[in-house]
């Protein structure tokens, strides 16, 4: 697929606006190509490339609309999916919260596109999942892993004179090494916009490290422990619990940051005061596009947490308007801020306490306190006197990522880490957290 | 970064839900036009006489039409109606001994021959890389078949305001029921798929599959407590007749603490008590953390069943093709061999099988052609078998395929995805009534709530949607906080009774993810009431802020 340009997805918009007979009419169009290689048992079991556009067109009358998608971009398929989305709704009930088309928005370019990593062909991904194997061969390990790339474009544009068009790149890599005798598991994760930050030695070599390291485990009684939790022990837990800072489902009173008689918890302090978290759409390491694009609205530098504080909630064009405030753009990463530490010298400053590499099924217990539930897996550690000392089981944990940042006593240096169920590129440190509550032990390696 | 192919329904209205989607949206009208199957014939002996003259020794063709339509509600109104389709054609080959595949959109006989050519030249390349040879187990080819499942009323036929209204009415007998807010949406599927193999097979199914979640808020603001109830019914393998409540179909629960649904469901009804009973559940009693009896609904275990015996016996996993992701199984090769590895206690008896009417699993074919059947995974508590594919049957000294190959898409390459795998009903009269009697200290668990377990199969969580306290054989009122926590192996051995036949249905998932990059399948679990002695319970109650 060739990436269309701005002019050309300007020229397409222009002509969908301009076919809609509709009150209003608003435009997602978006292009990738995504190659992937993926292998197991120390061979590739597949590799492939997918591209794919997708035109979805959105149209109003009055407060009754309907959507519709269409994969081709000739003429008549314009027509046609415009009279696709007319047709639904015309169908459609009227929705009592519809909110118009937003005015237009000044979208300021964000740093995503990476021509490095545009440039990422067969020949990369087979070296990448090459290394990783015969490194693994030679050490009589098993690896299993995938990687992928993706090249992508993204145009909104709606009848209010809205547009925009940005390019972007990613890749992410997960590699799992595993003992010959099934004894020990190590893993990894690499994400990047930029290939240049990428290494596949450098991230093959950790998770066969962790592999040699963590066999012969011993089991540790359940309980609750000082923890080093590396950032993909993290990044889930706090994406999912940011995933539920809306203000209508906290001032309906069905959020753990409802307030008790009404209200939501916005300014209060809610963790420990070292904990800041911002999105930023300009971020160098996890740009992402400059606009959000379900409401079409202009992403700001957002401070989420600021010293602890509930500092900024996410709100609807409609709930927005029904409490007379600002409506936001979704968010599309989340930034913690950390120090220079690394998580060598987080061990160090440790007398005694559990390493986890990774968590892993992390699924909601009680939405009340955003209780998640979840297990440590493939390199989990004792830490006595500021080394690793010997490999442990794995642990479920039964924990709210709320109680987590609340019992922090030390941060390390941020890293980029990809969203795996949950939807932010994200910049994570390591953390030194206390109390943190492992209630059974998992046979699991 | 990893993108997951997923439509965000709330990316032009106020829904927050997010479903597996792809291709384009259809208007209703055109829903109903079917692709000629001698269209489809000549479009896939094209692909079969491409790649077999460039080289392959095995070639089979996908041509899929895949037809969605989802309509999502939220209290009195309709939040989005999406309609989408995706047609395309998907070409895997063997060549050199090792596969390759490629797909196009392009249904034009040039575009096709080209995408078999390409899948040739693909698993040319692969084959270098090959460390184990391919090996497929036979099928004899079946000609010009047609498979398609049994419905009365088609989804595509049904009015769009017809349902929307379904929707609504439920929600609103929620809402009057005791529900602060309520959510409901309906999920349609209907898959077109034509399969072909160079064994002379061409295969022609029609498939639909039909789900309604809802959910109840009840919030009570001045402790700030709130609580959800979901909906007890089960996604099924069955026409928009489902919708017709029959009485028949109605089940009383243990103590008559609710009603359950077999082939056809009260949506108001389910609905009313949805908002009831999540209104309920803000003043139940926390329960104390310790050892139970739990007696488990068939709306419950379905979930426990899926991960701790649909998961681990899938030979992919225990093979090590998942370990990246999914992870791999404790139900190894080692322990299989052995005949004597204890999964569960003797009255545990599993079957896997794609056939079960009614069922999200039932099919005529696999994607590999291969007829659907039954078969035994834990016989007498013994592990004796796994779900495999034509490429997996050697493995474990079969000589013909279960039956287990599915791809979510035309564009997606198949490979091993879960049959249904059911839990068989006891074999001595009991029923859940009966069964709650022999109970000191227990808990009776309805519907799918939490869950979470670790990569191997070994450690488990679960939640529901309602717990009943058991005290000395009776149920003495709801109680809330609960979580299980137990590894596979000691809970099927601590299975204590089974009811029989008459209790005997089917719960199900609708979006199982697998595989990199990820693909989804719907699947059933049948079981009967089921008690098991001793199992942990937490409390699940904490405090923040």
């Amino acid at each position: 697929m060739k990436l269309l340009s701005p002019e050309e997805t300007r020229r397409l918009t222009d002509r969908i606006l301009s076919l809609s007979k509709a009150d209003e009419c608003t435009v997602n169009l978006n292009g990738s190509r995504t190659g992937n290689i993926r292998f197991a048992r120390n061979s590739v079991s597949t590799a492939g490339l997918v591209e794919d556009t997708q035109l979805a067109v959105s149209v109003a009358f009055g407060k009754k609309q309907g959507v519709a998608t269409i994969n081709e971009l000739d003429d008549k398929s314009l027509e046609k999916v415009v009279r696709r989305a007319e047709d639904l709704a015309r169908l459609a009930p009227e929705n009592p919260e519809f909110m118009p088309a937003v005015a237009k928005q000044n979208y300021k370019a964000t740093p995503t596109f990476s021509q490095k990593t545009a440039d990422i062909d067969a020949g990369y991904r087979a070296q990448a999942a090459a290394y990783t194997i015969e490194a693994c061969r030679k050490k009589g390990l098993t690896t299993a892993g995938f990687f992928t790339d993706q090249t992508a474009f993204s145009t909104v544009a709606n009848s209010n004179g809205v547009y925009g068009h940005q390019a972007s790149t990613g890749l992410d890599f997960t590699c799992t090494v595993r003992t010959e005798d099934g004894r020990g598991s190590g893993w990894v994760k690499r994400s990047a916009g930029d290939a240049a930050l990428f290494d596949p030695r450098e991230a093959a070599d950790v998770a066969i490290e962790k592999a040699l390291r963590s066999v012969e485990a011993k089991a540790l009684e359940p309980g609750r422990y000082t923890v080093i939790l590396e950032p993909a022990a993290t990044s889930e837990l706090i994406g999912f619990m940011l995933g539920g800072f809306d203000a209508r489902q906290a001032d309906e009173g069905r959020s753990f940051l409802s307030k008790k008689g009404g209200g939501n918890r916005k300014g209060e302090k809610f963790f420990d005061e070292q904990v800041n978290i911002w999105a930023d759409p300009w971020d160098k390491d996890v740009g992402v596009l400059p606009w959000d694009g379900g409401s079409m609205l202009a992403r700001e530098r957002t401070d989420v947490i600021k010293n602890g504080r509930v500092n900024a909630l996410d709100y609807s064009l409609f709930w927005a308007k029904k409490q007379g405030v600002r409506p936001t753009a979704g968010h599309g990463n989340m930034i913690m801020a950390g120090s220079n530490k690394s998580t060598a010298e987080l061990i160090a400053g440790t007398k005694k306490g559990v390493l986890v590499t990774r968590t892993w099924y992390i699924r909601l217990v009680d939405p009340q306190t955003v209780l998640l539930t979840g297990l440590t897996r493939d390199g989990t550690f004792y830490i006595e006197n500021g080394k690793i000392r010997h490999p442990i089981k794995n642990f479920r944990f039964n924990e709210s990522p709320v109680s987590m940042l609340n019992n922090i006593e030390e941060i390390g240096k941020p890293v980029i880490i990809g969203g795996d169920e949950v939807p932010y590129q994200m910049m994570i440190p390591p953390m030194k957290v206390r109390d943190f509550n492992f209630t059974s032990l998992s046979d699991a390696i | 970064m990893e993108r997951r192919r997923f439509l965000n329904l709330s990316g032009f209205a106020a829904g927050s839900l997010l479903v597996p989607v792809m291709g384009r949206a259809i208007a209703a009208e055109e829903l109903l036009k079917p692709v000629a199957p001698a269209l489809k014939k000549q479009l896939a002996d094209v692909a079969l006489n491409a790649a077999t003259a460039a080289g392959a020794s095995y070639c089979d063709v996908r041509i899929g039409r895949y037809l969605n339509q989802f309509i999502t509600t939220r209290d009195t109104r309709v939040e989005n109606i999406v309609n989408t389709e995706s047609l395309g054609v998907g070409v895997r080959v063997i060549s050199s001994g090792a596969y390759g595949f490629a797909s196009t959109n392009d249904l034009s006989p040039d575009a096709v021959a080209g995408a078999a050519r390409q899948a040739v030249a693909i698993a040319k390349a692969n084959a270098t890389l090959q460390s184990e040879p391919l090996r497929l187990a036979p099928v004899k080819g079946v000609g010009e078949v047609a498979w398609a499942t049994p419905v009365l009323k088609d989804w595509r036929g049904i009015a769009i305001k017809d349902k929307a209204d379904m929707l609504i009415a439920a929600n609103q007998a929620a809402l009057e029921a005791g529900a602060s807010f309520m959510q409901s949406s309906l999920f349609q599927v209907n898959q077109q798929k034509y399969f072909a193999s160079t064994d002379g097979s061409y295969i022609d199914q029609d498939i639909h599959r039909l789900w309604s979640p809802m959910t109840a808020t009840a919030v009570d603001k001045a402790t700030g407590k709130f609580r959800t109830r979901e909906s007890l019914a089960s996604p099924v393998g069955l026409g928009f007749e489902y919708f017709d409540a029959k009485p028949e179909d109605k089940i009383q629960a243990a103590g008559g603490v609710t009603t359950l649904y077999r082939n056809s469901i009260d949506l108001l009804e389910e609905a009313r008590a949805c908002g009831r009973q999540a209104r309920d559940k803000l003043t139940a009693k926390s329960v104390e953390p310790g050892k139970y009896d739990l007696v488990l609904s068939p709306d419950h275990l379905f979930l426990t069943i899926h991960e701790s015996v649909g998961h681990p016996t899938e030979l992919d996993r225990v093979l090590g093709y998942e370990a990246n992701y999914a992870g791999t199984s404790f139900a190894t090769l080692d322990k299989w061999r052995t005949k004597q590895f204890k999964f569960g206690a003797e009255r545990v008896n599993f079957f896997a099988d794609k056939t079960t009417p009614g069922s999200l699993g039932a099919v005529g074919y696999d994607d590999e052609g291969v007829a659907c059947k039954r078969w035994d995974i834990i016989k007498d508590g013994v592990l004796v078998n796994y779900q495999a594919t034509r490429d997996q049957a050697h493995i474990i000294g079969e000589s013909a395929s279960h039956g287990c190959s599915y791809a979510d898409s035309w564009n997606s390459v198949q490979f091993q995805r879960m049959p249904n795998v059911s839990l068989a009903a006891g074999r001595e009269p009991l029923t859940p009534d009966e069964m709650v009697k022999d109970v000191k200290k227990g808990i009776y668990i309805l519907g799918r709530g939490s869950y979470s377990i670790d990569q191997q199969r070994y450690n488990f969580q679960f939640g529901g949607q309602l717990f009943y306290e058991i005290r000395n054989g009776k149920i003495t009122g709801p109680i809330e906080d609960v979580a299980y926590q137990a590894n596979t192996q000691e809970f099927w051995n601590a299975c204590s009774a089974i009811c029989d036949q008459r209790d005997w249905r089917m719960g199900g998932s609708f979006f199982d993810g697998k595989g990199q990059p990820s693909q989804v399948s719907a699947v059933s679990h049948g079981s009967s009431t089921t008690r098991f002695n001793g199992i942990n319970v937490i409390n699940t109650a904490r405090k923040i802020g």
